[in-house]
């Protein structure tokens, strides 16, 4: 086991250093640059060469490879060209935004995809396994932006039940040592900012977990209907074992052995960033982020933005690989 | 199996009481006192003196005083920190009476030497500071520094000579050269005047350039103190989340009406909207006029007079844009009166000259008319001893909205049709607006061009000198005596002088034909209507103040 995770942590160095390779030579080919995106409507030829200079844009390309690779490994990855402040600040402030959001669609798509995918399985063929199957055809087939919209427009603007933007109430001033804002209320002991923060992760959550809760309840639906005809549910049974104890223990067990692996894959693509959503619902989190960098040519931002979600997308994959071994114990790794 | 069923209807049982107790919970989010306002991103900095983008201008403009300003709602030059002025014979000084009582928000007074500390700091600003994205409108408006970094303009470029304080209240500024629209740009709040024992305490200054070759305040002046005049101040700005203002009790004119203004960056156009219509927020800037719509009832909706100018730009280095009767062939060919009302959401107005109508200088007589006629623009082809049809190069943006082009896209097809029909063969060319588009016009690669202006201070020299007082490679033409007037007209300081030149260059404009101007495009601004005392102004944020807003 320890062997394993070192293997798999020694192997993050080639491929960040290819990565980093990849994110650089992309970055570069971009038509444009980041010179005429600072400096906006009146930019003169002179003050883009100044900048080009100032930026060391019009050094040789290894040469900004090498600057960029020197200053990443010392734990530097830029500054942002559009406002001036660090890319680890930047990150700082914005991925515990990203992780809350993600989790909050994560778990959303286990609770409800889990139950609503087995019940679908165990009532096969009925009017409930139809809904189920509707359901989340919709779920995937329906754009995050327009569901956003919606349901912004249902539960915020008609309804005023729930907030539109944002990850706490604007008049709120609270501390957020942590950044996570749901941690921060939990150990300020302050159950109204929890509420809050509660009430603003619903709709982003829904938004960015429908895509998830529907593959869960797609693929928890197919795993329950192989595992339940297996040999050993059948003895299970045979044996005189509660429909609840089969169920549990011999059905769903099993049956949640490729649900762990859909969900472990989801949870690294939500934390590479909900672009669509976080813009939607104004959340301050990666995703906007970036998608702001790619407008602006904001090299560092994409440079040391890419690579530390390419470092966030290799770790979430190495723990949901150990995470098999927890699950089914009949997984060796070695 | 029961067991999960009973899980499940737990589970949507638990949801609904959750959103029913949140539906309890929600308040409107504001307090009478307190006005929430959504901006499209965070500003960049805080320091009036180092930012040019519209979002960090307008926390500026409340924090913030110059010498002089803008009346409210217009473009006339009012008495702001000062409170009179005069120029000398030779037009070189600058005399101006200042204000008396007033004080910074930290406490310590204004006055002639704080004027001065001022200008000299950013005449003096250190090679970092120097650069055109930082101090934009210093390099704009007085174009050199005392010490330039290498490739800077210096004292011999700079508009600017020097400040002399004359007593407690009275302060000289010394030009270099005769310029008279000067005045209007240092009554911007770019050029606000910041507290002097600030400026030094939180070391506006400070800051190193990263290897990246960004610059970074180390002091916290630009950042989280900074300290003017103005109506409010700062109290706290956390990026990404919230910038938040309170009324500044020692404010020496009519005291702000609200408590608190809070500023939240949201970056999405629907999403601010909705924000709106959900009460979480009571106003927001840059409404796309497809929203305009939806703008009514609870909400209320302010056009800003237009003062922007969306033309189609002709270069006249592409022959046969070179010959006058081609540029005429093409005022003749286009058809402004239909884009302008079907593309510009009512906040449009059919334009017949570069300056818009508020202000002045516009040539209210004697500009040549080119009314729809696309007969006429054949038979100026065949006079200019052209075979019809004539092909053109025309390039319109993608991948972008401008006031004055909400949809380029648009604006091009129905142009093209226009031209189409008129003798000439529209090659049709697009390219995305940032970078490539932009910088195709300013090096002047495009023969015909869809292309804008929207206005940084109120002056015409801001429209017409800009475009054309100098030869450049955007237009490709040589028009000594175009130059020489709108030189003429800057250095001018008489006002009535002035106006009589600029209209005089407005009308040869319109003569010589270098652009097309089709449209004068406003803004659209929403509130919550139970938002009151708001005065838009042409000049967009540069010239709007929250202290006159309330709830009523």
């Amino acid at each position: 086991m320890l062997r394993f995770v070192v293997r798999r942590l020694l192997l993050l160095v080639p491929i960040l250093l290819g990565l980093s390779i990849l994110v650089f030579a992309w970055i570069h080919a971009l038509p444009g640059s980041p010179a005429e995106s600072l400096l906006g409507e009146h930019a003169t030829p002179q003050a883009v060469a100044q900048i080009r200079h100032e930026y060391g844009l019009d050094r040789p390309i290894y040469v900004q490879y090498w600057r960029y690779l020197d200053t990443t490994v010392h734990g530097n990855l830029g500054t942002s060209i559009a406002t001036t402040r660090t890319v680890t600040y930047e990150i700082g402030h914005r991925f515990p935004a990203t992780v809350e959001l993600a989790l909050a669609a994560i778990l959303l798509a286990v609770f409800v995809g889990v139950p609503l995918g087995f019940l679908a399985a165990k009532r096969y063929a009925t009017w409930f396994d139809n809904a189920s199957l509707i359901a989340s055809l919709i779920g995937i087939s329906i754009p995050i932006f327009f569901l956003g919209l919606i349901l912004k427009y249902i539960f915020a603007v008609k309804l005023h039940w729930l907030p539109s933007v944002g990850r706490e109430s604007i008049l709120a001033v609270r501390p957020h040592p942590t950044n996570f804002y749901v941690i921060d209320s939990i150990v300020e002991g302050d159950p109204g900012a929890l509420w809050d923060t509660i009430r603003h992760l619903v709709l982003p959550a829904i938004a960015l977990g429908s895509i998830p809760l529907a593959i869960v309840t797609r693929i928890t639906r197919a795993a329950v209907l192989d595992v339940q005809n297996e040999d050993y549910v059948r003895t299970a049974r045979a044996k005189g074992l509660s429909p609840l104890v089969v169920d549990r223990r011999h059905v769903l067990r099993n049956a949640l052995l490729p649900v762990s692996t859909i969900i472990g894959l989801q949870t690294g693509l939500l934390l590479s960033g909900a672009v669509l959503t976080e813009t939607i619902f104004s959340w301050p989190g990666v995703g906007s982020w970036l998608k702001e960098a790619i407008f602006n040519r904001d090299y560092p931002v994409l440079q040391g933005g890419i690579l530390f979600l390419a470092v966030v997308f290799v770790v979430v994959n190495l723990i949901v690989d150990l995470s098999y071994a927890i699950i089914n114990p009949r997984i060796r790794l070695s | 199996m029961g067991k999960f069923l009973k899980v499940g209807v737990a589970t949507i049982v638990v949801a609904l009481a959750a959103v029913a107790a949140a539906y309890a919970a929600v308040g409107r989010s504001t307090a009478s006192d307190t006005l929430v306002y959504a901006a499209s991103s965070d500003p960049s900095l805080l320091d009036p003196a180092l930012v040019s983008d519209g979002e960090s201008i307008r926390v500026a403009r409340q924090v913030f005083e110059g010498l002089v300003g803008a009346k409210l709602g217009g473009t006339q030059i009012v008495p702001d920190l000062a409170t009179s002025w005069s120029v000398s014979k030779n037009h070189l000084i600058w005399k101006f009476q200042l204000r008396k009582g007033v004080k910074f928000s930290d406490g310590t007074p204004f006055n002639a030497a704080a004027v001065c500390f001022n200008f000299t700091r950013w005449y003096h600003f250190p090679a970092p500071l120097q650069n055109a994205s930082l101090s934009y409108y210093w390099n704009t408006v007085f174009q050199g520094f005392a010490n330039p970094a290498s490739g800077n303009p210096g004292p011999d470029k700079s508009l600017y000579r020097g400040c002399k304080a004359r007593g407690q209240y009275s302060v000289s500024l010394i030009l270099t050269r005769p310029s008279s629209s000067f005045l209007a740009a240092i009554g911007t709040p770019m050029f606000g005047i910041a507290s002097p024992t600030a400026l030094k305490k939180y070391q506006a200054d400070a800051g190193t350039v990263d290897a990246t070759g960004v610059f970074h305040p180390t002091g916290t002046f630009a950042t989280q103190h900074p300290i003017g005049t103005g109506p409010y101040m700062v109290q706290s700005w956390t990026v990404g989340s919230k910038l938040v203002l309170v009324r500044n009790p020692n404010y020496w004119g009519p005291k702000a009406k609200l408590a608190r203004l809070i500023f939240v960056p949201i970056g999405d156009a629907s999403a601010r909207l909705q924000a709106l219509q959900s009460g979480e927020i009571q106003g927001f800037d840059n409404v796309d006029p497809t929203q305009f719509g939806q703008i009514t009832g609870k909400f209320k909706l302010y056009k800003r007079p237009p003062f922007t100018v969306g033309y189609i730009g002709i270069n006249q280095s592409f022959p046969p844009m070179d010959k006058l009767q081609v540029r005429q062939a093409i005022a003749y060919a286009i058809n402004k009166g239909p884009v302008v009302k079907a593309f510009y959401g009512g906040v449009g107005t059919v334009a017949n000259q570069f300056l818009p109508p508020s202000l002045f200088g516009h040539a209210k007589t004697g500009v040549p008319s080119y009314a729809y006629d696309p007969n006429k623009s054949k038979q100026l082809l065949q006079q200019a001893g052209l075979k019809l049809p004539v092909k053109v190069d025309f390039w319109y943006p993608t991948s972008i909205s401008r006031p004055y082009m909400p949809n380029p896209t648009n604006n091009f097809q129905a142009f093209a049709a226009d031209l189409n029909k008129a003798g000439f063969q529209v090659v049709p060319h697009s390219g995305p607006w940032r970078p490539d588009y932009r910088a195709g016009v300013q090096h002047g690669n495009y023969q015909l061009f869809l292309f804008g202006w929207i206005d940084d201070f109120a002056d015409p020299a801001n429209f017409l000198n800009v475009h054309f007082g100098s030869e450049t490679p955007q237009f490709g033409f040589k028009n000594p005596s175009l130059f020489n007037l709108l030189a003429k007209a800057d250095a001018e300081t008489d006002p009535e002088a002035r106006t009589a030149l600029y209209q005089q260059a407005s009308v040869q404009v319109m003569k010589f034909l270098p652009v097309i101007p089709y449209v004068w495009a406003g803004f659209g601004i929403a509130f919550d209507s139970n938002v009151k005392g708001f005065i838009p102004s042409p000049a967009g944020t540069v010239g709007e103040t929250f202290a006159t807003v309330y709830y009523g």
